[in-house]
C-alpha cells in the first residue's frame, strides 16, 4: 500500500507505544482477573477473602471511573447530580440524579410518576417482583444473565455532559478562529488562531491531502471535525477533574459512533470500482466464494478495528494511570506514592502524546478508507 | 457477544450513542459551514496570494535583471557611441586644424610673394629713381666740372687734342 511513506518514520514510535500499552495492560488485566477469580474460588477463608475483597474494590473503583455515571463525582460526598431521563414502557421519566438518594444495590424501588425502577450499579432497571435471596429486586437466570428488563436510558450522564462541554468548546473556539480568518483576511494569524492553523494544516497537508489526493477538499470539514472531537476528548479524559475526567472517547458507544460515521461515508461515496474490488475481485471465478465474504467482511471490519482501537487506547491509558495511584491502597503505605506518582506522571506524558497519535490515527485511517472508496480504477496489478 | 455482554465497558450504551451521534452530526454541520469552510478557504486564499506574491517577485527580480542589462547594454551602446563621437570630433578637428595650417601656409606664401614682387618692384622703382638722381647729379656734377674745367681756353685744346689722338688710334 501507498501508506508507507507516511507511516515508516512514525511507526517505529507508534509500535513501540503499543507494545508497552498493551504489555502494561494485559499486565494489569491479568491482575485483575486474577483477583476476580481469587474472590470467586476463595470466598470462604477469611484473611484471603479481605486481601482478594480489597483488590476487588480496586478493580471496581477502577471501572467506576471510566465507566459512565448519572452525576459528577468531584471528591467525597460532594457531585453534581445529573438528570435522567428514562424511555419506559409507560412513556418518558425525567428526574434528577439525586432525587432517591445514592442506593445503588438494587434494595430499594423507586417510584417515579407510576413507574417503578431500581438502580442497579448506576443503571435503571423495572424490578423483580419478588426480592432476590441477596435483598436486591435484581434476578439472575441460570446462566448467569440479568432478567429484569431496561427502560431506554437516555440520561444526561457525565459523558452526555462532557460530550456536550467539548462541542461547546470546539464551536466557540472554531468559530472564533474562522471569524479572526475573516477579520484579518490576508493577514498573519494571532492568538489561539496561530497555535491551531498548524494543527488545521498538518490535518490537510499530513492526512487529507496524501490519502485522498486532489479530491481531499470534500472530506477537510469531516477530517477536521473527527481530528479535533477525538483530539479534545482525550485531552478532556487526562484532566482529573471538571469539566474533564470523563473518559469520553475511550467508550466504545462513542468509538462506534465515531466509527459509524466514517463507514457511513466510505460506502455512499463508494464507487463503481470500490463495489468491484468486494464483489467481482481480480481472482479466478472459483475463488469467488471464498474471496467475496472475506471481502465484504473487510467493509466491517476496519471500521470496527477504527473503534476498538480508539476505545482500547484511551481506556487502557486511563487503567494504567488508575492502577498506579491505586497501588498506594493497594499496598496501603502512602510512600508508595514516591513510585506511583513518577510513573503516573510519566504515563500521563505519553498520554498526551497517545491522545493526538490517536487522534491522528483515527483521522488518517478515516482518510485511508475514504480514499480506498473513491480511488479511480488504477492500473490492473 | 457474550463476550461484549459480560464486560459494562464493552458493550455500547444506547443512550449514549444517541447523545453522542446527534451532538456529533450537529455539531460537524455547524462546523463545516461555520468554521471549516471560512477557515479552509481563507488558508486557500493566504497560500495563493503567498505564491502569487512569490511569483511575482521571481517575476519583478527578472524584470529587474532585464533592465539593467538593458541598461548595461544601452549604456555600453552609449559609450561606444561617444568614443566614436570623440574620435569623429577629433578626426574634424585635426582635419580643420590641418587645413587652417594648409590654407594659412599657402596664404603666407602668397603674401610673401607678393611682398617679395612688391619689395622687387619698389627696389626696382627705387633704382630707376636713384638712376636717375645719380644720372642727373653727375649730369650737375659734369657739367659744373667741365665748367671748371673748360674756363682754360689751352685745356679745351688740349682735350680736343687728346680725343683727337684717341679717335685716330682707332
Amino acid at each position: 500500500m501507498d501508506l508507507s511513506h507516511i507511516f515508516n518514520s512514525k511507526k517505529i514510535l507508534r509500535v513501540s507505544f503499543y507494545a508497552v500499552l498493551f504489555s502494561l495492560l494485559s499486565f494489569s488485566a491479568n491482575s485483575q482477573e486474577h483477583a476476580t477469580a481469587d474472590t470467586a474460588h476463595e470466598p470462604a477463608t477469611a484473611e484471603h477473602g479481605e486481601v482478594a475483597e480489597k483488590d476487588e474494590d480496586i478493580s471496581k473503583v477502577i471501572l467506576h471511573h471510566i465507566a459512565d455515571s448519572h452525576e459528577w463525582h468531584f471528591f467525597g460526598n460532594i457531585s453534581i447530580p445529573l438528570p435522567v431521563i428514562l424511555l419506559t414502557d409507560k412513556g418518558l421519566v425525567t428526574f434528577l440524579s439525586n432525587k432517591f438518594g445514592h442506593n445503588d444495590h438494587g434494595t430499594e424501588i423507586i417510584d417515579v410518576a407510576g413507574t417503578q425502577l431500581v438502580n442497579y450499579h448506576g443503571k435503571f432497571y423495572y424490578p423483580s417482583k419478588v426480592k432476590s435471596a441477596d435483598g436486591t429486586y435484581i434476578s439472575y437466570d441460570a446462566k448467569g444473565e440479568l432478567l429484569n428488563g431496561k427502560p431506554l436510558d437516555v440520561s444526561m450522564t457525565k459523558n452526555v455532559v462532557s460530550l456536550l462541554i467539548s462541542a461547546i468548546v470546539l464551536l466557540i473556539v472554531f468559530i472564533g478562529i474562522a471569524n479572526s480568518y475573516k477579520k484579518r483576511e490576508g493577514k498573519a494569524p494571532k492568538g489561539l488562531q496561530s497555535i491551531l492553523e498548524p494543527v488545521i494544516l498538518f490535518v490537510r497537508d499530513d492526512i487529507a491531502k496524501p490519502q485522498l489526493g486532489h479530491k481531499y477538499k470534500g472530506f477537510m470539514p469531516y477530517l477536521l471535525t473527527i481530528f479535533f472531537f477525538v483530539w479534545l476528548n482525550n485531552l478532556m479524559g487526562l484532566v482529573p477533574f471538571f469539566p474533564g475526567g470523563a473518559n469520553l472517547s475511550g467508550n466504545i458507544a462513542v468509538t462506534m459512533m465515531l466509527a459509524l460515521c466514517t463507514f457511513v461515508l466510505t460506502t455512499v461515496n463508494g464507487n463503481k470500482n470500490y463495489w468491484g474490488h468486494v464483489f467481482t475481485p481480480h481472482v479466478p471465478w472459483w475463488l469467488y466464494p471464498l474471496i467475496i465474504p472475506v471481502e465484504i467482511i473487510g467493509l466491517f471490519t476496519k471500521p470496527i478495528a477504527l473503534m476498538i482501537r480508539l476505545f482500547a487506547n484511551i481506556t487502557a491509558g486511563h487503567i494504567l494511570v488508575l492502577s498506579l495511584i491505586s497501588l498506594i491502597f493497594i499496598l496501603k503505605s502512602v510512600f508508595v506514592a514516591g513510585v506511583a506518582i513518577p510513573f503516573v506522571l510519566f504515563i500521563s506524558v505519553i498520554e498526551l502524546v497517545v491522545g493526538f497519535i490517536q487522534a491522528f490515527i483515527f483521522t488518517i485511517l478515516s482518510a485511508l478508507f475514504i480514499s480506498m472508496a473513491i480511488e479511480e480504477k488504477y492500473a490492473e496489478h | 457477544m457474550i463476550l461484549l455482554a459480560l464486560n459494562p465497558l464493552v458493550s455500547p450504551d444506547p443512550g449514549l450513542f444517541i447523545w453522542s451521534t446527534v451532538t456529533f452530526l450537529i455539531l460537524f454541520f455547524l462546523l463545516s459551514k461555520f468554521a471549516w469552510k471560512p477557515i479552509v478557504k481563507a488558508l486557500d486564499e493566504r497560500e495563493r496570494s503567498i505564491e502569487d506574491a512569490l511569483s511575482k517577485a521571481e517575476m519583478a527580480k527578472a524584470e529587474m535583471a532585464k533592465l539593467i542589462s538593458e541598461n548595461e547594454d544601452l549604456l555600453k551602446e552609449a559609450r561606444l557611441e561617444r568614443d566614436s563621437i570623440l574620435k569623429e570630433a577629433k578626426e574634424i578637428k585635426d582635419q580643420i586644424v590641418n587645413d587652417a595650417k594648409d590654407l594659412a601656409k599657402s596664404e603666407g606664401a602668397k603674401l610673401i610673394e607678393k611682398a617679395k614682387i612688391e619689395i622687387t618692384n619698389q627696389k626696382l622703382a627705387a633704382m630707376a629713381e636713384i638712376k636717375n638722381q645719380v644720372s642727373s647729379l653727375s649730369i650737375e656734377i659734369a657739367e659744373k666740372v667741365l665748367r671748371k674745367q673748360f674756363e682754360d681756353q689751352g685745356k679745351q685744346q688740349a682735350l680736343v687734342n687728346d680725343l683727337l689722338k684717341e679717335v685716330k688710334l682707332n
